[in-house]
């Protein structure tokens, strides 16, 4: 091989490494969820942070077992653990172009999606006609509102985005080129579960 | 074209997601178990916290894939925990000044508002045997 050669191999390695250097995967649509889930954590991270630091103060912190379903979350948990499996079962169907697993792992996805939800509204249905909790009464009851209620939200946000894609997926033949559709969806549906996880164990555990 | 190979490496070199699922369907049972048992509220706390992060953690890696990123994307996907980091620690002087202990304030409870509207100090539920489940 020549010098010649040989520079112009490693000048076109350079150049690769340089373009491929950026923060992550060759796919803007990819980055730009990792971002916007960063930005998210920032406003979840943020209100777990202010929760654990009034509750550490706050000597009369009630027991969340007095006032919280442990076994009724628990269940919860283990839903959005089981969407997340078929969440990545449905980005394999399509990676491996079996666009029908695909189909039928999205719809359980989303099938578990609303029945946290469900589970979530009789909790809260509970709580404020139940027991007469309101996001004034205390500020246990604040931050429980404010953080079960955010994560709704975004479950909530989470089903119609699955959902969507689940319904496009009809409209027009997926192929596995649309993988990254369903990956870039998947990211946003396991981070709805991840802060789930961290939820579930400070404020109904702890 | 190595980005490309690497992105379609992901789906070879995917975890087995079925044990990942076991694993953290597992360790919340474990979770449930420190929960019910009596220890000592540090090592019950810490018990706990340890295994949400682990659970979280396990969710990042493989489920969100992060083990085969780049390091970069490692960087970004850190700010939140030192920001939040950050802010905890922030809080923490600013709330031990107001000290809202029993002993300074035995009539606040759980920090209801004063006048808050139906704001009788929220005792456990009469039914608190009962909660949703």
């Amino acid at each position: 091989m020549s010098e010649a050669a040989a520079a112009e191999i490693h000048g076109h390695g350079a150049v690769a490494d340089q373009y491929e250097a950026p923060l992550t995967p060759g796919n803007s649509g990819k980055l730009g969820m990792w971002v916007f889930l960063v930005g998210d954590a920032m406003t979840f991270g943020a209100g777990i942070a202010a929760y654990g630091a009034l509750r550490w103060q706050n000597v009369n912190w009630p027991d969340p077992a007095d006032w919280l379903g442990i076994r009724l979350t628990a269940v919860m948990t283990f839903i959005l653990i089981c969407s997340s499996l078929t969440m990545v079962e449905a980005l394999s169907g399509i990676n491996h172009g079996n666009i029908a697993k695909m189909r039928r792992f999205l719809g359980l996805t989303v099938f578990g999606g609303i029945a946290f939800l469900c589970c979530q509204a009789y909790e809260w249905h509970h709580l404020i006609w139940g027991e007469h909790l309101s996001i004034k009464t205390s500020l246990f009851s604040a931050t429980f509102f404010i953080l079960t209620g955010f994560h709704g939200l975004h479950v909530t946000g989470g089903v119609i985005y699955l959902g969507t894609l689940l319904v496009r997926s009809f409209q027009r033949a997926y192929t596995a080129a649309d993988a990254k559709l369903v990956e870039i969806a998947g990211l946003y549906w396991h981070f709805v579960d991840l802060v789930w996880i961290l939820i579930f164990t400070f404020v109904y555990l702890i | 074209m190595a980005t490309e190979a690497r992105a379609g490496s992901h789906e070879e070199q995917h975890a087995n997601y079925l044990a990942i699922f076991i694993y953290l369907s597992v360790l919340t049972g474990i979770e449930l178990l420190v929960y019910a048992m009596s220890f000592p509220t540090v090592l019950k706390v810490g018990l706990l916290v340890a295994l949400a992060l682990a659970k979280a953690v396990m969710v990042a890696m493989y489920f969100m894939h992060l083990a085969l990123e780049r390091k970069g994307l490692w960087v970004i996907a850190a700010i939140p925990m030192v920001l939040v980091a950050f802010c905890y620690l922030m809080l923490r002087p600013d709330l031990s000044a107001r000290a809202w202990t029993s002993e300074h304030h035995p009539e606040e409870q759980i920090g209801v508002h004063e006048g808050a509207e139906g704001a009788p100090a929220p005792a456990p539920p009469a039914d608190a045997s009962n909660p949703p489940s």
